[in-house]
């Protein structure tokens, strides 16, 4: 045996040591990092919910809990609904073009039935609730407002189907969540994934 | 060598200095402390912006102390943690002091730090040998950063909820992978008890751990390439015959004694804070947060707590979600690129020329008004102010290597100098 050291040999045991201990690493961490994610606790306290709307008068709000989150549930009358066509030219995104909502609402009143919305009340800048402000021309928001959604803590204003306004911090127009109507008067909120953010 | 005595004492600090050295010899405390402390030297013109670093320590073991007394009575669960700290504040001895003491600490914490960082900015002592010093310092500044964001939920009031519903949102943000790290870092789909609990981890043993061993390598990083001084220039330049510097003291007894000044003077002012503006008019602790967070509820005005102020009007500055959030991320990377943005020939700004001096003095007038201005509502003046000095901001370091470079400077002088 020569007193030689094979340095190729010593370089090639080095690396291998250290790619096989670095995938080993990068395995053992994966189940710390995964226990990250939802439970399935919390998966299934997110599934989909059942409201009755039979109550709901025209005009008025309902707030309904689903996974953490107020969904806003609101009656639409005529006149709003004409007047949805007016405000478009204010607005960022008024085709729902980049906004997040199930393939149904991609329309103008951003719902299934135009009379009732269904809006995720969670502002698209930074998650805070936005106020529900039918009153047009409120003097706190400004005589131009025509009622709508009106965001308080960075001043973000969307119309009456949720869409958002140009020149305001929100990105996105409020997200409809996915739903469908069992009976006239019941709604199943939530039932895919698909619609949520 | 004592004059030998006897009695019972003597033969007890016989047997003290016996144990004493029978320690050192496995352990070599008695050489650390030669080496980092009593023969450790420091320059002798280090002024009261020196005081700042020990302060940050000082701090870092009052916040561990009073943490570790908290979470004796504290309980991470969404239905119990409010009316825990209420427990804490009414019912449990002292709880009162020990909470106050941690819920001021925090704000001490940042004022301690912020002075400290404008220290190094005013005297360069980001400035090549100590790149490696100031980066450690700029990763301890975010890991606390992230240790107040973490303990702001955990007294689960409507601002603590409310805020961390806000900045976990900002990874939404992010192209594609956003919604996934959202829920992936909340552990639901909202903010929830899951949330809360592995904030409460993160907050009382993942980050503070990290946090010291970061201090550990702060201090590391100091004592190799010694203190910077308000002149900017090296001590170790000029040695005497015993091999150490000539304007060097050594840090102990000179100056562990005059950061017991320093220590006096904080304390005094921290015990009035905490005895009698505990809150401090709503900047320490926010009205809201003394209201139980309520998810289906947003408090009508959400703002951070002072010290992330400034960054937070950075981000509604602009009027881009993802956009905001890029800017905010570059406003603390910029801090990290200071020693090569910085291109003069010399540290400190007693030789720098009035440009430095008046770049330097707008930096920091910015950072107080973006701080105000992250405070108030996002509206009409405002934001365009926020836009305004959030420019100020980012063009003091992108004209900072033109400036450093090509202004004049006055000659340093060899070795330190005594001003006033």
């Amino acid at each position: 045996m020569s007193g030689e050291v094979d340095h190729g040999r010593r370089h090639f045991l080095t690396v291998a040591t250290v790619v096989t201990g670095g995938i080993g690493a990068v395995l053992a961490a994966t189940p710390f990092v995964l226990s990250f994610r939802p439970s399935a606790r919390a998966r299934a306290l997110g599934a989909a919910i059942q409201v009755d709307i039979s109550r709901l008068e025209t005009g008025a709000m309902m707030t309904v809990e689903w996974r953490g989150k107020p969904v806003w549930i609101i009656s639409r009358p005529e006149s709003v609904l004409a007047d949805l066509g007016n405000v478009e030219s204010q607005l960022s995104d008024p085709d729902s073009v980049k906004s997040d909502q199930p393939e149904f609402a991609k329309n103008q009143y951003r719902s299934l039935r135009p009379e009732i919305a269904i809006l995720i009340g969670v502002c698209t800048h930074l998650g805070c609730a936005p106020l529900y402000r039918p009153d047009a021309g409120s003097p706190d928001i400004g005589p131009d407002w025509p009622g709508g959604f009106y965001c308080p803590c960075h001043g973000s204003k969307f119309d009456m189907a949720g869409r958002v306004w140009a020149g305001v911090p929100a990105p996105l127009n409020l997200p409809v969540p996915s739903y469908r109507y069992v009976t006239d008067t019941t709604l199943i909120i939530g039932d895919d994934a698909g619609g949520t953010g | 060598m004592r004059p030998v005595r006897s009695g019972p004492f003597a033969a007890i600090a016989r047997e003290a200095a016996e144990l004493g050295h029978w320690i050192d010899a496995r352990m070599g405390i008695s050489r650390f402390w030669r080496s980092q402390a009593a023969e450790y030297y420091a320059p002798k013109n280090l002024n009261f912006w020196y005081f700042f670093g020990s302060l940050a320590l000082l701090v870092l073991v009052l916040q561990i102390v009073t943490g570790i007394f908290l979470t004796m009575n504290y309980k991470p669960s969404a239905e119990q943690a409010f009316a825990s700290v209420e427990y804490i504040m009414r019912d449990v001895s002292w709880g009162w002091l020990i909470r106050y003491m941690h819920s001021t600490g925090a704000s001490a914490f940042f004022i301690v730090i912020y002075l400290h960082m404008f220290r190094g900015l005013m005297y360069g002592s980001y400035k090549a040998p100590r790149e490696l010093l100031w980066i450690i310092g700029m990763l301890i500044y975010v890991c606390l950063m992230a240790e107040a964001f973490f303990g702001y939920l955990l007294p689960w009031g409507q601002m603590s909820y409310w805020g961390a519903q806000v900045i976990t949102s900002l990874f939404g943000a992010i192209p594609v992978v956003g919604d996934t790290l959202m829920e992936w870092l909340r552990g639901d789909f909202y903010v929830s008890d899951i949330t809360l609990n592995r904030f409460f981890a993160l907050h009382v043993i993942a980050i503070p751990l990290v946090l010291l061993a970061l201090v550990v390598a702060h201090l590391a990083a100091l004592h190799e390439v010694g203190s910077n001084n308000p002149d900017g220039v090296e001590i170790k330049k000029y040695k005497g015959p015993d091999h150490h510097p000539v304007d060097g003291i050594p840090f102990h007894p000179y100056y562990t004694v005059k950061d017991i000044v320093g220590v006096v003077f904080f304390l005094t002012l921290f015990a009035a804070v905490v005895f009698f503006a505990p809150d401090f008019y709503g900047l320490f602790l926010e009205p809201a947060n003394f209201e139980p967070a309520d998810p289906l509820k947003t408090p009508a005005h959400i703002a951070p707590v002072w010290y992330f102020t400034p960054f937070y009007a950075i981000l509604r500055a602009v009027p881009d979600k993802l956009g905001g959030v890029l800017l905010m991320g570059l406003a603390i990377v910029a801090l990290f690129l200071l020693p090569w943005l910085d291109r003069s020939p010399v540290k400190s700004i007693r030789y720098r020329g009035p440009v430095f001096r008046l770049a330097l003095m707008l930096f920091a007038i910015t950072f107080i008004i973006l701080g105000y201005l992250g405070m108030r509502p996002a509206t009409g003046v405002y934001t365009l102010l926020a836009q305004v000095f959030t420019t100020i901001y980012f063009l003091f370091f992108v004209t900072m290597p033109f400036f450093t470079r090509y202004e004049k400077t006055r000659p340093i002088p060899d070795r330190v100098t005594y001003h006033g």
